[in-house]
């Protein structure tokens, strides 16, 4: 009997506003400790904190780009939990009326697309950091702990979605998603490596066919997608082990330890999970009203879904949508600008997917610094459509361009790459080889045809490798059979 | 007379006239700390040098033609529970020991911007947890009407202060009447404000959304001129009043007549002492005879308003009091992980009634508890504010004793929290509702201890309020003063 993996996806995403959540301090990372600090995100008596409208602007824009429905009226409470790197021991989150919820996105995974459902998207405020000295950096072996609060306030969007992924390839495609869209936004570095996005993901197993939802494990510390997709099916292949051998699984914090390639669970007690949400009495309800809705969606840049949709309408097929899609925005921006100048969408996304990613990763150039400009790239795409260019001298005339030497012609000429497109030129090219290459043609005539390979090698040989090697096959072949 | 037993009105008046100078007057009041302290204890800090330098701006400043209005160079003390920069800031209690904050509160910075002049920061009880000043870590105030009894609390510091004549006026914070009640105890007019209406920016959180700090004051007018120091939008309280701030004396001076005054069924009766029953009800007749039509009038939900603000204050307060924790600031007790040297500290660092309160929210804001607990003390919160509407309807205010005893005697009621809870009956149901409330003076009980008399108003009905205060001032010409300490 086989098993069936259930897996949701929580996702903190860290807003790149100018200020905290509730203060005016820096949001900026890398500094020295405790310089973007002051009473209200430490936590001093009598401080109090004051909205950012940015960030509020910001997670709506997040739950409209994840399909949410917004709440008109939304309600900050107050989650309590002692920790030393939580400056009041409570993080004002949301609870009941979170700013967006309902909401679903689409991956695709193998050519399937699926649905998954967003439960919600609601803001709350980072966590200081600790750092523990000795004792391997443990915080139960540590002799002391340093506490930097620059993160502290720093404004944080949840979303949770659903328990619909059913695989760790759907979880990992989910996350990719995600992080295209915050960072499609502006509204996150949505960098993991640096935290500026973190996924754990909740992860069980039943029985094919089973409705019942089994024991869940959560997982944390997946810093890449690759971890996070590794880890899934780790804990998946763990928890059917142990069912299948009778055991019990127990619901737990698991974190992942990349080098293992193992979940390990916590030697920490599972501390309660009763936070005592209640109404955060500092501040008023935040209404999000129609209007203001249609203001924020009216700014928000064309989204991932959207473009790959449109890129489908142009003919460009599905993994090289998918690919335009996940490329630099200046390339992006290239694209559309080819397809306005005239140049076939297929072609051009090809071109760009394919070479001109590579060229600027292979010389490490920042793309939007590459000299090609969409007229450019029309211009290459409708020379090789016209036989004037080989595929391979197309590669070089690329080069050329992004190195700014010119329009494509210009650069084919300087580096003498044309293709001969006059029919007469060719012809009398292979007459003379015909003429020249008596024994061969024989061997073509006694019905040795494969012969006819030599014969096109020799008039590209003659014109410089810059005549169509398959009009020139043509060509031979028929003046052989007609002869 | 010392210039300590001026009103702010009588002093500012005198400082124009240049009879006596801010540092006069300062050095007056310092004085007369210096002969009450050792008995009453209503400081916590003197700031004798921050007070005369202050005092020697704001004569130099009245000097050159620099008016700032009615506090201009008047002694102002302060609760200590309002953060002071680089004054020490307890809320009496250990675990601030040695605490100075890097800013001033809202109001301290606007009474300082108004030329007034903090002479200190008054006693209360530990984090305005109570109605007796006992609870303090620093030992109780004494009322200077009667060194055996309690000034009230929890602003009990600021009000022994203002009766003995250490400070002109002072600020106090009202959770559940902790302003009105000792004003009342210590013959002194209090104001708790519509909520919003004073920035709670710097009061240390006790229970956030009932906190409201306000003035106690010699008479209403004096309670106007510090209110009108301290009230107004403050962008850094998102639940501060963002309109226009109401005229409060738009309507002094128009008396009584015609006005709908209504008694409160659920604040009389068993309970009450006779002096103080009779007091108020012989102050409602006065009103009656200038014009105003009275009515009883039930609010049923005041029954279990008490019930309610103690599940409301101690949840909030359970969450608000958590940053005390020994991480940053304060008392640090260590221990051996981070978990105990947090839990030490606060086992340690915090008194006994603060820490039934934290007990007691933590509770009623636990998972299977939540409902029946904070979100039915909730409900009965929305239906009381139903109540104040339904009456409102009928009458244009409401009276009632402030408290339903005199001040009672030192340890009377220490070991009975339900007893000390009683205290606030009649102050807290404008807590919950969020509306303004005063407390004035009326007379004195055959021991000659004050008796006071609370009138409550609809939000931002100030106005209105002070009119029917200044008549009941009016009326009942209370001009005594404290006997029990010999200045
Ligand atoms: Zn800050």
């Amino acid at each position: 009997m086989s098993w069936e993996p259930v897996i949701g996806i929580e996702v903190h995403v860290e807003l790149r506003t100018d200020s905290k959540m509730f203060c005016g301090c820096a949001v900026s990372f890398g500094e020295e400790p405790n310089v973007n600090i002051c009473p209200v995100c430490l936590g001093l008596p009598g401080s109090l904190p004051v909205p950012n409208r940015r960030a509020i602007e910001w997670i709506t824009e997040i739950g409209l780009a994840l399909n949410c429905r917004i709440s008109p009226v939304s309600v900050f409470h107050r989650k309590n939990y002692f920790y030393a790197d939580l400056p009041k021991n409570y993080q004002i989150s949301q609870y009941d009326v979170p700013v967006a919820h309902d909401g679903w996105l689409e991956i695709t995974v193998d050519g399937a697309t699926r649905r998954i459902g967003i439960e919600r998207a609601h803001m709350e405020e980072d966590t200081g950091k600790s750092i523990h000295l000795g004792g391997g950096g443990r915080i139960h072996s540590a002799e002391a702990t340093l506490l930097d609060f620059n993160r502290a306030g720093v404004p944080l969007v949840e979303v949770v979605s659903r328990p619909d992924l059913r695989s760790a390839a759907e979880a990992r495609a989910y996350a990719q998603e995600l992080r295209a869209i915050v960072a499609e936004l502006g509204v996150s570095d949505a960098r993991l490596e640096e935290g500026s996005i973190r996924f754990d993901a909740n992860v069980s197993v039943r029985r094919s066919g089973s409705e019942d939802f089994g024991t869940k494990v959560e997982i944390k510390n997946m810093n890449s997608f690759r971890s996070l997709e590794r880890a899934i099916d780790f804990e998946i292949a763990r928890q059917v082990d142990v069912l299948e051998a009778g055991g019990v699984l127990v619901q737990e914090t698991r974190h992942w330890d990349e080098e293992a390639g193992v979940t390990r669970g916590m030697r920490t007690k599972e501390g309660s999970s009763d936070y005592r949400y209640f109404t955060e009495p500092d501040l008023v309800p935040m209404v999000i009203d129609e209007r203001w809705q249609d203001e924020i969606r009216a700014r928000m840049p064309e989204l991932p879904a959207a473009r790959r949709a449109r890129y489908r309408g142009l003919g460009v097929d599905p993994q090289t949508a998918g690919a335009l899609v996940g490329a630099p925005e200046a390339f992006r921006r290239l694209f559309d600008e080819a397809v306005e100048a005239g140049a076939d969408a297929r072609a051009v996304a090809n071109w760009i997917t394919g070479e001109l990613v590579a060229w600027a990763r292979r010389e490490a150039v920042d793309p939007s610094t590459v000299a090609v400009t969409g007229a450019g790239l029309a211009e290459l795409v409708a020379m090789v459509a016209a036989g004037e260019l080989s595929a391979s001298a197309a590669k070089d005339v690329l080069d050329g361009m992004a190195r700014g030497e010119g329009s494509a012609r210009q650069v084919a000429e300087s580096r003498d790459l044309l293709q001969i497109t006059d029919r007469g030129a060719i012809e009398s090219a292979v007459d003379e080889v015909l003429a020249e290459q008596v024994e061969a043609v024989q061997r073509y005539r006694s019905g040795e045809t494969k012969v006819v390979g030599f014969l096109v090698g020799q008039v590209m040989r003659a014109t410089g490798g810059k005549a169509d090697p398959r009009a020139v096959n043509e060509l031979i072949r028929a003046k052989l059979d007609e002869a | 007379m010392s210039l300590a037993d001026l009103t702010i009105t009588e002093a500012a008046r005198g400082l124009r006239e240049r009879r006596f100078s801010s540092r006069e007057l300062v050095d007056a009041v310092l004085e007369r700390a210096a002969q009450t302290e050792a008995e009453l204890h209503a400081y916590l800090t003197l700031d004798h040098e921050g007070a005369r330098r202050a005092a020697d701006q704001a004569d130099e400043e009245l000097a050159s033609g620099t008016d700032r209005g009615p506090l201009h160079g008047i002694p102002i003390a302060l609760k200590d529970n309002l953060c002071t920069s680089g004054v020490e800031t307890t809320c009496a209690s250990q675990i601030l020991a040695g605490y100075h904050p890097p800013y001033d509160a809202t109001a301290v910075r606007r009474l300082r911007e108004a030329g007034a002049v903090p002479v200190g920061k008054t006693n209360l009880d530990e984090f305005a947890m109570g109605s007796s000043t006992e609870n303090s870590a620093y030992g109780p105030t004494r009322n200077p009407w009667d060194p055996d009894r309690v000034p009230g609390g929890s602003s009990g510091g600021s009000a022994a202060a203002v009766a003995a004549g250490s400070a002109l006026g002072a600020l106090g914070s009202d959770t559940g009447g902790s302003i009105r009640q000792p004003a009342s105890l210590c013959g002194l007019v209090g104001v708790k404000p519509t909520y919003g209406l004073v920035s709670r920016y710097g009061l240390v959180a006790f229970a956030s959304s009932l906190d409201q700090i306000g003035p106690l004051a010699r008479t209403v007018e004096d309670a106007i001129a510090i209110l009108e120091a301290i009230a107004g939008h403050d962008p850094a309280d998102a639940t501060s009043w963002a309109g226009e701030v109401p005229d409060f004396r738009a309507e002094l001076g128009r008396g009584v007549e015609g006005l709908r005054i209504g008694t409160v069924t659920e604040l009389s009766g068993d309970g009450y002492e006779p002096a103080v029953s009779e007091a108020v009800a012989s102050m409602v007749a006065e009103l009656e005879a200038r014009g105003a039509r009275v009515e009883e009038v039930s609010l049923p939900t005041f029954d279990v308003a008490l019930s309610a603000y103690y599940l409301i204050a101690p949840a909030e307060a359970s969450a608000n009091l958590a940053r005390f924790d020994g991480v940053r600031y304060g008392l640090r007790v260590p221990g051996a992980t981070t978990e105990e040297m947090m839990a030490r500290t606060r086992a340690e660092g915090f008194g006994p009634e603060v820490i039934r309160r934290i007990l007691l929210g933590t509770y009623a804001l636990s998972a299977g508890y939540y409902d029946a607990f904070y979100g039915q003390a909730h409900r009965v919160r929305t239906l009381i504010a139903r109540d104040f509407a339904r009456a409102y309807e009928r009458v244009d205010v409401l009276v009632s004793p402030t408290s339903p005893t005199v001040a009672f005697p030192i340890g009377e009621r220490t070991e009975d929290p339900l007893a000390m809870y009683l205290s606030d009956i009649c102050t807290i149901p404008s807590n919950l509702a969020g509306h303004p409330a005063i407390s004035i003076p009326i007379g004195l009980d055959d021991a000659g201890l004050p008796i006071g008399f609370q009138v409550m108003a609809p939000a931002l009905a100030e106005p209105l309020l002070f009119r029917v205060a200044a008549e009941v001032e009016r009326i009942a010409g209370f001009d005594a003063r404290p006997t029990g300490v010999a200045p």
